[in-house]
């Protein structure tokens, strides 16, 4: 499997709004900044828009890390989105770290538009912390997960014939 | 309040006025130092041109002795106040010197992690203290002291933590609140001379002479400095400047604690004048009327 | 027109090289390989420029040849192009919203090293965008109105240039300026560089056309209080300070300030940077627009304590100008664009106590100067020190204050160098003093610019390279006593100087406004990290901010000389002028709606909306989302706990293939 093997390298998909994050990372493009090659901005309208379920579905499809960019506090474009994510993320968090994943494979970051050099700087802290943790790899584990289940499955299905009727 | 304190060799030695004036006056406004056991140089001086690793050794074996108290610690000379600093920058910011410092210190089984702080006693009485305490305490006001004061270059440059750089001002917000009156004088942070006085002399004594033509064309009836060094370069070379430039060079040159001990109404050879060698009027003042 | 079908999309894919920006770096052809494997995907291809005609047309002739219903185009930035594409698109006789835009340049090439990885990400980037696409639905294009009315905001040179060309071509403007009269920094100057024409005589004549423009409403000593709306239909509400006077009934004619009962001037006279004083009730200075007096509260007797045998009002007699009981006043306009020109402020000289100003009384700062030099200034235009007798036989000035500097600003101010000279020249020709400039660099990048540094050199001003390291006033020879002496290295002759001046003139640089932020929340717009209004884009939007319909122009921006200001005012007032024109702007299509049957009704989005664009239609019991108040956020979207509200071109199904896809290997 090609993610464990030795060159395996970080996945990180980000959302970035369109009026302060993505902005800010076309910045960084115009003035050349280098950073990790490891990040796939999909571009938001607004970090509001953003549904938790596309966390989680990025994980899911084997994605090691996800970054979520929005405006500053006060600066929304949209007057208040970014505090609308913030609380989705707060309670993200918490059903993350619940699930067992490391609190390094997900981030909130506002970088306003000027911020080109913050989104180097992010990204590649991230890469690098989330390199450290190494590949999460959600869709290896569910196959591994759901041979488990099939297994269990079978030894039920199997073991039910020897259970009495008068049991259901 | 508490404090852990390291007094280095010239507060012990030709600086000794200098501990002679703070231990009373901070405990007189309830701070307690407590020394620090089996302090050593602290890597100061011709250390660290020579090999600036046993200067680093020196500075952090000082340190770790600190942290174990997990205290802040108190450097009242300039040299010390820096090359502490100094060390904890480097050690922070160049992880082979911090290295180098955790190996060589692991022989003498102490650690050496960067959590102390190290403060200078000015630090602590404007920003800690306040001057309103200070204000509260005062018994003699130092009426008639028309007072220079005069910073040096170690204690806020290169690191610049409690004070501007170029315009400090804790010492004379300080004076101010014992009574005295503070004279401009923008050669606050320029060199006294430092050890060019020892080497080449005439280099160092005209930097010296500046310093003080300027305080007494200013007005000022004595100069106040932070560090001993300055203090015995100012102080030992009077008659030699007078004589090397024609002119009459006097000028008393004080701690800043020494200030505050007669403010506080300390007697005077409680808190070290005695030692100055251009003697200082007590009684400023009286002479003004007169 | 090729209506995408539902069962077998045909997708056209193509890969640009930017010249060498793109193809520098990211494989392009192998892209376009790997991109034709995608599904779906019919052509796919890499060409040198698609932004060019010939690269439309290739998207053109492509929709035409092999029926292609939708494009994806890997190029630079969507705020650059995406407009470009969708023009193409169109063009060809497709749906413009069946396109996808994929940055591989800003996002890609630019800032990642050649090699496989940045080419990888090309390839994932790309098949994202054509999975996405694959779900893009034809959509209309809306447009809105625009409200024929501008407002600026701002009343210096900027402002008033942008004013007046709009007023001249027919619109109506509101001018709102926070001091009493317009004119700003300009109005103080004495003459301009490098032409040495006087300020006065091309500011005034513009400054009372604006007075007298029946186009223009001007509102000085007012303060923009809040803005609400979007592009073509803002409402504005303007706050004006009570200046005590009825603007309508005053003449100007300065009878009451003859007859205040302070007999001379007491208070800082601020048009004259506090270099002479003036009364509570006064005229800033005798060419204000508008040409009227006002009465400030801080100072005056009666307003303060209403205890005053008020000889103001006895003098002004019939004209019953004055009236104590004036309160604020709301006004609130309609307008449909609004252009920002509030400018600069300038660098506080104190922040750097070595040179001594405030300290040293002689030290001036050059809007000091300006003042001096002038002819209708406190001293009549002769340039004396602070005894106000005394003419300098020395001056020094010092270049780059709070400019080029880590420990205050960074940036290059741009015009110290050239008004530093000006002011050579002019303390020179009025003084005959020896003028010494202390610089970094001259910097002289302007029409005349050049030539001007090289007169003031044969005019024998001198010029000393190095950054003074301070001014102070202690001596070492006989020469500098009662002298201020300037320390300095000459890094040109290699050693370390002292120059004794009589004064000092700080050249002191320009910085952003203390309220700058708030000033650009208030508008929605950004700034840049040391606090200047944020272009869209800084060579092909600059003067257009994030915001439709709200234009920058001036220092405001960035720092500028005047020729500079004026040039942006027009291009501002033009931007505006071409979105009136036009009558109507397109908007994004990408708004929220809601799917009746799929709503429970349960009102999660309604508090969401910070544009109460949403409500509940209590009789079907389901929430409706009123389109023309949504601005697209699709924070509402997102809240949805039964997937009921969608929103167009960022819809689940097309954001949820977009993640699958960037992830597939």
């Amino acid at each position: 499997m090609e993610t464990k093997s030795n060159n395996w390298e970080p996945r990180i998909v980000a959302f970035f709004c369109n009026w302060c994050t993505y902005t800010a990372a076309d910045l960084a493009g115009v003035s050349r900044m280098k950073y990790a090659p490891n990040i796939r901005v999909i571009r938001l309208m607004c970090s509001g828009r953003l549904d938790p379920q596309y966390v989680m579905m990025a994980f899911a499809k084997g994605a090691d890390g996800v970054l979520i960019g929005g405006c500053h506090p006060g600066d929304c474009h949209y007057v208040e989105g970014n505090y609308k994510t913030l609380r989705r993320v707060t309670l993200l968090e918490r059903m993350l770290h619940d699930l067992g994943l490391e609190k390094e494979r997900f981030r909130l970051e506002w970088i306003s538009a000027s911020e080109g050099d913050k989104v180097k700087k992010v990204v590649n802290e991230m890469v690098e912390q989330v390199r450290a943790l190494g590949p999460l790899d959600m869709p290896g584990r569910f196959a591994d997960w759901d041979k488990e289940m099939e297994e269990l499955e079978a030894h039920v299905n199997h073991s039910q014939k020897e259970i009495p009727a008068h049991v259901h | 309040m508490k404090f852990s304190y390291f007094p280095g060799c010239s507060l012990k030695g030709s600086g000794r006025a200098y501990e002679e004036s703070l231990l009373p006056v901070l405990s007189a406004l309830g701070v307690e130092l407590e020394e620090l056991d089996d302090w050593n140089c602290c890597g100061a001086t011709a250390y660290m041109a020579v090999s600036d690793a046993a200067g680093y050794v020196l500075a952090a074996r000082n340190l770790a002795l600190a942290e174990q108290k997990k205290q802040d610690l108190v450097a009242p000379c300039s040299g010390c106040y820096l090359v502490l600093n100094k060390c904890q920058h480097y050690a922070a910011e160049y992880p082979d010197v911090a290295t180098r410092v955790q190996e060589t210190l692991k022989r003498d089984n102490l650690t050496y992690k960067g959590t102390t702080k190290v403060r200078h006693p000015l630090d602590i009485l404007v920003n800690d203290i306040g001057l309103d305490a200070i204000k509260k305490r005062v018994t003699n006001p130092l009426k008639g002291f028309k007072i220079a004061p005069y910073y040096g270059c170690q204690i806020i440059r290169p690191y610049a933590t409690f004070d501007d750089q170029h315009n400090p001002v804790t010492m004379d917000k300080l004076f101010k609140a014992l009574g005295a009156e503070v004279v401009t004088y923008p050669l606050k942070t320029r060199c006294c001379g430092g050890s060019l006085t020892g080497t080449v002399t005439e280099v160092g004594q005209n930097m010296s002479y500046i310093l003080l033509r300027e305080a007494m064309r200013r007005g000022a009836n004595v100069l106040a400095t932070t560090c001993p060094l300055c203090q015995f370069n100012l102080d030992a070379y009077q008659g030699d400047i007078s004589s090397d430039y024609h002119e009459s060079v006097k000028m008393p040159i004080v701690y800043f604690t020494q200030l505050m001990g007669l403010a506080f109404g300390l007697p005077a050879e409680k808190i070290g004048l005695q030692r100055c060698i251009v003697p200082m009027d007590l009684k400023p003042a009286a002479a003004l009327a007169k | 027109m090729n209506e995408p079908t539902k069962t077998q999309p045909r997708i056209g894919v193509y890969i640009c090289h930017c010249g060498t920006n793109i193809a520098g770096v990211v494989d392009c052809k192998a892209v376009a390989e790997t991109a034709a494997q995608y599904p779906n995907v019919v052509v796919s291809r890499d060409y040198k420029y698609m932004c060019s005609d010939p690269g439309q047309a290739l998207i053109q002739q492509d929709i035409k040849e092999h029926k292609l219903d939708r494009i994806v185009v890997s190029s630079c930035s969507p705020l650059l192009h995406e407009h470009t594409f969708r023009g193409a698109c169109e063009k060809g006789g497709l749906n413009p919203y069946c396109f996808q835009m994929v940055n591989i340049r800003e996002h890609d090439s630019w800032v990642h090293e050649k090699g496989a990885a940045a080419t990888d990400k090309a390839k994932d980037l790309t098949r994202a965008a054509v999975s996405r696409v694959a779900h893009h639905k034809p959509l209309e294009t809306k447009t809105t109105p625009i409200h024929p009315d501008v407002m600026i905001v701002g009343g210096g040179i900027a402002g008033i240039q942008a004013a007046l060309t709009l007023a001249n071509a027919g619109q109506h403007v509101y001018l709102v300026e926070r001091e009493p009269t317009i004119g700003g920094y300009m109005a103080k100057f004495d003459k301009t560089f490098p032409t040495l024409d006087c300020a006065a005589c091309i500011l005034t004549p513009k400054m009372s056309a604006v007075g007298a423009h029946p186009n223009i409403t001007l509102w000085t000593y007012s303060e923009v209080a809040k803005v609400d709306g979007f592009v073509g239909n803002y409402k504005v509400v303007v706050k004006r300070k009570p200046r005590y006077i009825i603007e309508d009934l005053c003449v100007g004619c300065n009878e009451c300030v003859t007859a205040c009962v302070f007999k001379e001037g007491k208070f800082e006279d601020e048009f004259n940077m506090g270099l002479s004083k003036r009364k509570p009730v006064y005229m800033p200075f005798p060419q204000a627009t508008p040409p009227i007096v006002l009465i400030d509260p801080e100072t005056c007797i009666n307003v303060k304590t209403g205890k005053c045998k008020k000889t103001c009002v006895e003098a002004c007699g019939d004209r019953q100008a004055i009236d104590f009981t004036q309160k604020a006043e709301m006004k609130e306009v309609q307008v449909g664009t609004i252009i920002l020109a509030t400018g600069f402020q300038p660098f506080d000289a104190k922040r750097i106590p070595q040179y001594g100003y405030g300290i040293y009384p002689n030290v001036y700062t050059s809007l000091e100067i300006e003042r001096l030099v002038n002819a209708s200034g406190p001293t009549e235009g002769h340039v004396v020190l602070r005894d106000g007798k005394t003419k300098p036989k020395s001056v020094g000035i010092v270049h780059c204050v709070g400019s080029r500097d880590n420990k205050t600003h960074r940036w290059c101010s741009r015009v110290c160098c050239m008004y530093s000279m000006k002011l050579a020249h002019l303390i020179k020709h009025h003084t005959d003093a020896e003028v010494f400039n202390f610089y970094i660099d001259i910097r002289a990048p302007g029409k005349g610019y050049e030539e001007f540094y090289e007169k003031l050199q044969e005019e024998g001003v001198h010029f000393i390279r190095g950054r003074v390291a301070e001014v102070t006033d202690w001596q070492m020879s006989k020469e500098e006593e009662g002298k201020l002496v300037i320390r300095v290295e000459d890094t040109l002759a290699g050693f370390v100087r002292r120059i004794p001046v009589d004064m000092v003139v700080l050249a002191v640089g320009l910085e952003p406004h203390a309220d700058s932020q708030d000033v650009r929340r208030q508008f929605n717009i950004s700034c840049s990290t040391e606090g200047w209004f944020l272009e869209r884009h800084p060579k092909l939007a600059p003067v257009n901010t994030f915001t439709d319909g709200i234009f920058i122009a001036g220092a405001c921006q960035g720092p500028k000389d005047i020729p500079d200001t004026v040039a942006q005012a027009g291009a501002a007032a033009a931007e505006a002028l071409s979105l009136i024109k036009a009558g109507s702007i397109e908007l994004e299509p990408n708004t929220a709606f809601v799917v009746a049957e799929e709503c429970s009704g349960c009102k999660t989005c309604i508090p969401m909306c910070p544009y109460t664009a949403i409500s509940r239609d209590d009789v079907k019991k389901v929430a409706v989302i009123n389109e023309a108040l949504c601005k697209g956020c699709g924070t509402c979207v997102a809240a949805c706990p039964s997937g009921a509200i969608k929103q167009n071109l960022f819809d689940d199904d097309e954001i949820t293939s977009e993640i699958e896809a960037i992830l597939a290997k």
